[in-house]
């Protein structure tokens, strides 16, 4: 095991885990005036509503898939008596049509972003860099699935659920399961834990309180604040 | 009964002269920055025309207001709670800039810089979005001044409603007034139901509606849900900004500055209390006719002794409660019945009402011969249609309006007949149910309309929550956080704190011109 194999997977996500997590508290508390999701509906919608659509259905599944399919315990998989090979199989075939559909979403809002004369020109450089950073790390991902049908048997799976399992733990030997793994494995986790780093200095913070606006839904029509 | 005040609005629509001397002190003061240079908090319509934004009355296409179920309940016309979360990647009812127009600047330098040319040099507009020379402005907050553009266009106007349209498309038939629009200040308002992160409220103590600048995530439902399209997106922040009803002018008992700045004395603020506790049931009463009456019936008498007690066991200050009782809104709007909401069927219960313009008479009736309803001259001789108004005031109903505007009319006959022809008309009178005390103090509070009686506003008692030493040295109002503006410009997270001196920056196309 060389060291950037170690940095990468064993040091690198505690960094970028840290960034994530630190820098999304301290824009929260420190510029919360800058949290928000920078539609750009309002300037020029064009296919937004198919693309907006279809990228975000896409990625909240694909990122809800990678929770619960890489941080469940082995225990509870043979608890529910799911043998890793249906495992493999559904996370190919889920995996496959949520990223199918992020892609799709993705490569409408890039063409729609860039092929408007006003959004390209309101168009921020974090946004250059975060648009084609998901799309590479969303096209590697996609490309692991031919990687993964050679071999079924769902070890390669397993490696990436222990390497998870064993970050999230602080156990020290993380990196040195994932050792042998294939490079196109590799390269997505290098770019998803990229992917984090960029998250509090972009519009990607808008996603915690997506996620929090799931309360509207048992909130009062009105809203009335005491002096 | 839970008793609340909220300072209102009025304003007197027979006395607009649609200067837009409001619109222009509002844009100074409120919307000179990046991202909002297309919006106006107030702006000033001529009315027949489709409107600022184009055809915002058109709820079919926005879906703004309030829907009464089959079960009798409210919910937001574009949707349930469900239904709007489930929009919010793409929201299919949010206008796009164009309906309101693409902001502009011109290419000032050019008329200093040019080279020697035979024809002098001419300022090009700019658009802000893109920084590249237009061809042509095709839109603005005002393109329809004084019935500017073709009939066909203008008479989209939904207040056309029931009323034979083509009769006014001739010069000789046509009509016109002028609609001045800012936020209505709602007891309902569905903007604040439509928001998923909870960031626009109604403050309590005085009923302003705003926008937590902090919480807004930008999700964009409280624009659609606005029937009056009077919250605005700024492009340039990701926020929703509306009209702030001037709240720190109000805390400090001052009007707003588009009232102050009315140069036909046409807006009064006042006082009004009412029963909270029955919003719900007024805004859902099933014949959107009845809304007028309903709403007035959520209204509180602030001379009630049995009302001021109440008020001032739930802790309204003694100040608001005398503010009420002198409240020029309050008489306007329920004592002389001459004021009305704005849409009414939009089921949101505004508090910014306003007073039916009167109009020239429509056929020439010789003098002698006016009296087509008892003494006064028929309202529905008058040339703006009775329709017309009632479809802008009071779900099309138009007795409540005539009824008005024979009010005035008598008003007018009353006062006329005493400094003209020396003698107490008191036939008038009677006629429209008024007294003379009641006229008079119509006459003094209408016509008059000094700044006192136009505007009754008790400063907010703030020393009741808070202690003002924490206010000492600090940067006071700005539009972002803290003393920070909030524009990313280049920095970590957000600008560089700015000490107390810029509230807000230089617009950026500004900015380029300076370099």
């Amino acid at each position: 095991m060389n060291y950037l194999h170690l940095f990468v997977f064993g040091i690198y996500p505690y960094i970028a885990l840290a960034v994530f997590l630190l820098g999304s508290l301290v824009r929260f508390e420190r510029e919360q005036y800058t949290w928000r999701a920078e539609s750009s509906q309002f300037l020029y919608r064009g296919p937004l509503r198919l693309g907006s659509n279809l990228f975000h259905i896409g990625v909240i599944g694909v990122f809800l898939g990678h929770l619960g399919g890489l941080l469940t315990p082995i225990a509870v998989w043979e608890f529910l008596g799911v043998p890793l090979t249906a495992k493999q199989l559904i996370a190919m075939g889920a995996g496959g049509v949520l990223g199918g559909m992020g892609l799709i979403g993705l490569l409408i809002l890039l063409a729609r972003r860039l092929g408007n004369e006003r959004l390209a020109a309101q168009t921020a450089l974090r946004d250059k860099i975060l648009l084609p950073w998901l799309l590479l790390t969303l096209s590697l991902g996609l490309a692991t699935i031919p990687e993964s049908a050679q071999h079924l048997d769902g070890q390669t799976m397993l490696t990436f659920m222990l390497w998870a399992q064993h970050i999230l733990t602080f156990r020290g030997d993380a990196a040195n399961l994932v050792v042998g793994a294939p490079w196109v494995f590799r390269l997505h986790i290098f770019c998803g834990l990229t992917f984090f780093m960029l998250f509090p200095f972009t519009r990607m913070v808008h996603s915690w309180s997506g996620f929090a606006s799931v309360t509207y839904l048992t909130r009062a029509w009105q809203l009335v604040r005491p002096r | 009964m839970k008793i609340r005040a909220q300072v209102a609005m009025v304003l007197n629509l027979d006395k607009c002269i649609g200067c837009h001397t409001c619109s222009v002190t509002c844009k100074n003061v409120w919307t000179s920055r990046d991202g909002v240079e297309y919006a106006w908090f107030n702006n000033v319509e001529t009315k027949p025309g489709v409107g600022f934004p184009s055809e915002w009355e058109n709820q079919d296409k926005w879906q703004g207001g309030w829907r009464r179920t089959a079960e009798g309940k409210l919910e937001p016309r574009q949707g349930s709670r469900m239904k709007i979360l489930s929009n919010i990647f793409a929201n299919p009812n949010l206008p796009q800039i164009d309906d309101y127009y693409e902001p502009f600047t011109y290419d000032y330098e050019h008329l200093q810089n040019a080279p020697a040319m035979k024809a002098p040099p001419t300022a090009r507009p700019v658009s802000v979005l893109t920084g590249k020379k237009m061809d042509k402005i095709v839109g603005g907050p005002n393109w329809e001044d004084d019935l500017g553009g073709e009939f066909a266009k203008r008479s989209r106007d939904q207040l056309f409603k029931a009323v034979e349209k083509e009769m006014y498309a001739t010069f000789e038939n046509t009509f016109m007034m002028y609609l001045p629009r800012l936020c209505e200040h709602c007891l309902n308002p569905t903007c604040v139901a439509s928001c998923p992160s909870g960031s626009v409220y109604k403050r309590e103590d005085d009923g302003i509606v705003l926008v937590d600048q902090d919480k807004c995530r930008g999700w964009r439902m409280c624009i659609s849900g606005c029937p009056y399209k009077k919250i605005y997106f700024n492009w340039e922040s990701g926020k929703a900004e509306k009209c702030t009803f001037c709240y720190p002018r109000l805390e400090a008992g001052q009007p707003t500055v588009c009232s102050e700045s009315c140069v036909g004395r046409i807006r009064y603020l006042g006082v009004m209390l009412y029963d909270a506790d029955r919003i719900a049931d007024a805004a859902s009463v099933a014949d959107e006719q009845d809304l007028y009456r309903s709403q007035l019936d959520v209204f509180l008498d602030p001379n009630d002794p049995t009302v001021i007690e109440e008020a001032r066991r739930q802790g309204i200050p003694d100040s608001w409660l005398d503010a009420a009782k002198r409240s020029p809104v309050y008489r306007m709007a329920v004592e002389w019945r001459v004021a009305f909401p704005l849409h009414p069927e939009y089921r949101t219960l505004p508090m910014v009402w306003y007073i039916p313009p009167l109009s020239p008479i429509q056929k020439a009736v010789q003098s002698g011969v006016m009296g087509k309803n008892g003494i006064l001259p028929d309202v529905s001789e008058l040339r703006i249609p009775l329709r017309y108004l009632a479809n802008l005031l009071t779900a099309g109903e138009e007795e409540p309006v005539r009824h008005a505007l024979d009010r005035m009319l008598a008003m007018r006959a009353y006062m006329r007949a005493r400094h003209v022809e020396q003698r107490e008309a008191g036939e008038v009178l009677a006629q429209v149910g008024l007294s003379r005390e009641q006229v008079e103090d119509m006459y003094r509070t209408m016509a008059i309309a000094n700044y006192e009686d136009r505007f009754v506003i008790p400063s907010s008692h703030k020393e009741m929550v808070e202690d003002s030493f924490n206010e000492k040295g600090s940067c006071g109002f700005t539009f972002g956080n803290g003393c920070s503006g909030g524009v990313s410009d280049g920095t970590l997270f957000g600008k560089k704190k700015q000490g107390s001196v810029f509230f807000a920056d230089m617009p950026k196309s500004r900015k380029k011109a300076h370099q």
